[in-house]
């Protein structure tokens, strides 16, 4: 632990209510999660001294020795291939792949081994580990810093995979993943580390698998997940000026999906528009559409619409603003399924 | 060691179908080139069954050790050759043959101690005999019944790993594991073994498998079973150097054995184990071999190699030359070895039983221990169909 310092700004204990970035709640959580468990390993490139490319796990090595907070080799086949033995040893090994591009050299490991070995030995191994995934665009990165890879593991049975859009679910469900017996792939909204809101880390936080209603609304439903959710937010906002009101809901586990709240609140209004920067094509917005379609079709005013980012390559940073989901396409959505 | 003639790409105009295909001196000398381990080759037992010394790996075995190794392979093989033949019968869909492998596995397996752990491929049933995993164990695999059923951590003896490489890079998470708990450093102390073939030598993840447990010095014996071919590929395709010399570019020793000799392989294999028991860990040991049958029951050798070659490996049989041993020491007479040719006879006799009589595995199997903590979207998928199965008459179909 730190040593005590004369530092005035330095609280005695942490208040169970603070004001936290999502990149700071996950440095906490993880914090937390060690603490916790011995066992909690983490393990990536740069997380050490450095503290990681984004600071996630700043602090941790300094704190909990270089045993516990792994700088490895550069290999991201070898981040999750010893992952997987360190879990079957008994660790809980949580993985930082340091960009969403570069998590496909470990692609084999997480399909072919971490997917399919609890099921391969009928339960007689558990791989509780988890892999950090900072993902999405709107950073102005080169390419391979910007992509949104999260329907490849939501198509591998095997894996669960979520995504936290918020300081408080970054806090607890960083926690919870990790808690979990089953391998997670954990997509933080990299372009919203930064963003702050009030942390209260004494509250007891709800199921890791559930979707959750942000904002109420009766005239369109709004889907979306980890960076899209500010943005559905914002334009539900945009819209309530308008006097429209919209429901958001935050998706947070992509595999499973929790469906149920969003099967009632399309009951309700009978529009749907999903968001997510990912390409649409075969994608988890495209799952989500057929899903309510087959539950709610009697309910439906209009097609289940979806705003998602084009099937291409992520483009040079100058075009990310036109191809990344913003307010305006939202709202355009809205209108186009209002219209209908 | 003869050095195999370079095979020159095709020049500018050269047919490209044609001239990429290598001549047949081209392939005879290039298997000339494997049927020597060359001068760093570690032996204890000569094809021909004499005992001979080596400066740095002895090992002081006695007559009852020596049946009991002598038995192991006997038994081994049978189980080969007994599930092969179930293949031909259309019992099992396909097998994957050990022949010609049984020292390198009975070697290495017998190296290791209780506490221990294995992470074999797919082809080390000799290896799972020796962690204690029954013959049957092994057949739902091969039948299409199951992924295995033997429990890994239980015998210390992980899942076969079909995917090329893989199985390198968990052991040496696992033998990380190891050190981080403190069980590494001395005569107590705890190792992993990981066994790959020469072609897995190629993959990414047994580069990066020799990269971590180098920098972590994990207890990582790198067990690789040089038997030549990768389905249809000579080692020459993987490497310009014999593998074993590509420990020295990771920081590690690495040690050529004759994988035909249960006796080398056993006191090479213990003495890495001891290696990375006392903290000096990782090795890489080339156990020098010969898959003597086909890569599975679905591959044609003859389209390949030269049965001249095989002709040649025989001469180097791994039983053999122990058998040899036994009888010119007076350590075992006629007695044992028909004792073991009936006990081999009674192994093969329960394997066709179990086998011919395995049931098909329930249809809900397919949707089970999909996840540790369930899945409700899953669970509600698995309802439907079992509910359409049991639509059709007697709930079969």
């Amino acid at each position: 632990m730190a040593a005590p310092t004369m530092d005035r700004t330095t609280p005695a204990a942490p208040a169970p209510v603070r004001t936290l970035t999502i990149a700071k709640a996950l440095n906490l959580g993880l914090r937390a999660a060690m603490e916790a468990n011995p066992k909690v390993l983490v393990m990536g490139e740069d997380v050490g001294k450095l503290g990681g490319v984004f600071r996630i796990t700043d602090g941790l090595q300094k704190d909990f020795g270089e045993q516990r907070v792994l700088d490895t080799p550069l290999a991201e086949s070898g981040i999750i291939g010893t992952a997987v033995g360190l879990a079957i040893r008994g660790y809980r090994p949580v993985c930082e792949i340091q960009f969403d591009g570069f998590i496909f050299p470990g692609f084999d490991q997480i399909v072919s081994q971490v997917a399919k070995l609890h099921y391969r030995t009928q339960g007689r191994i558990k791989l509780p580990m988890v892999i950090r995934v900072p993902f999405g665009g709107g950073i102005g990165a080169v390419e391979h810093h910007s992509e949104s890879p999260e329907s490849y593991f939501a198509h591998t049975a095997g894996l669960k995979v979520v995504s936290c859009s918020n300081p408080t679910d970054a806090y607890w469900m960083i926690q919870q993943a990790i808690d979990s017996d089953d391998p997670v792939l954990f997509f933080e909204p990299k372009r919203r580390y930064y963003e702050k809101a009030e942390v209260d880390t004494t509250a007891a936080p709800g199921p890791l698998y559930a979707s959750r209603v942000l904002r109420t609304g009766t005239a369109a439903t709004l889907v979306a997940y980890g960076p899209m959710v500010r943005t559905a937010l914002d334009a539900a906002a945009a819209a309530a000026e308008d006097g429209t009101e919209l429901e958001v809901i935050d998706l947070r586990a992509l595999s499973p999906m929790d469906l149920g709240p969003v099967y009632e609140s399309v009951r309700r209004t009978g529009r749907l528009v999903v968001v997510s920067e990912a390409p649409g094509e075969s994608s988890i917005t495209g799952e989500i559409a057929a899903k309510v379609q087959q539950e709610c079709f009697y309910s439906l005013q209009a097609p289940v619409l979806r705003v998602t980012g084009f099937d291409t390559p992520y483009p040079p940073s100058k075009l990310e603003e036109e191809y990344l989901p913003d307010l305006d396409r939202v709202l355009d959505a809205v209108d186009r399924s209002l219209a209908w | 060691m003869s050095s195999p003639e370079k095979w020159t790409p095709p020049g500018p105009g050269a047919p490209p179908a044609t001239a990429a295909r290598p001549t047949a001196e081209q392939v005879i000398a290039g298997l000339r080139a494997t049927d020597e381990g060359g001068a760093d080759l570690v032996q204890l037992l000569t094809p021909e069954g004499e005992r001979v010394q080596h400066p740095d790996f002895d090992i002081d075995i006695s007559a009852e050790e020596l049946r009991g190794l002598y038995r192991d392979m006997v038994l081994v093989r049978r189980v080969d050759r007994e599930a092969n033949a179930l293949q031909r019968k259309g019992q099992l869909g396909i097998w994957v043959p050990l022949l010609g492998q049984e020292a390198a596995q009975i070697g290495s397996g017998r190296a290791l101690r209780p506490e221990d752990m294995a992470f074999p491929s797919y082809r080390e049933h000799g290896v799972a005999w020796c962690r204690g995993v029954l013959p049957t164990e092994l057949l739902g695999i091969f039948r299409g019944t199951d992924h295995g059923t033997w429990d890994p951590v239980e015998r210390r003896f992980h899942p076969y790993t079909i995917v090329i490489g893989n199985q390198v890079l968990n052991a040496a998470g696992y033998a990380m594991g190891q050190k981080f708990d403190g069980k590494v450093g001395d005569d107590d102390g705890e190792a992993t073994i990981v066994y790959f073939g020469d072609g897995a030598t190629s993959q990414g993840d047994v580069h990066e498998g020799f990269v971590w447990a180098a920098v972590y010095d994990a207890p990582l014996v790198f067990f690789c079973q040089n038997n030549q071919w990768a389905i249809s590929e000579p080692t020459e395709r993987q490497s310009r150097l014999p593998l074993y010399q590509r420990a020295r570019g990771y920081g590690f020793p690495g040690i050529r054995v004759d994988g035909n000799d249960v006796l080398a392989t056993l006191a090479v294999t213990r003495w890495a184990l001891e290696q990375c028991r006392q903290g000096n860990g990782p090795v890489l040991i080339e156990a020098f071999t010969y898959r003597m049958d086909a890569h599975t029951t679905s591959d044609d050798p003859s389209r390949y190699r030269l049965s001249d070659e095989l002709e040649l490996w025989k001469l180097k049989d791994p039983i053999e030359r122990v058998k040899v041993h036994l009888v010119k020491q007076q350590w075992a007479d006629q007695e044992f070895f028909e004792s073991i040719e009936r006990e081999a006879d009674a192994i093969a006799v329960e394997l066709r039983e179990f086998c011919v009589t395995m049931p098909d595995p329930p249809a809900g199997r397919i949707f089970s221990e999909v996840y540790a903590g369930g899945n409700p979207a899953l669970e509600a998928q698995r309802d439907e169909f079992l509910s359409y199965h049991a639509g059709f008459a007697g709930g079969e179909h």
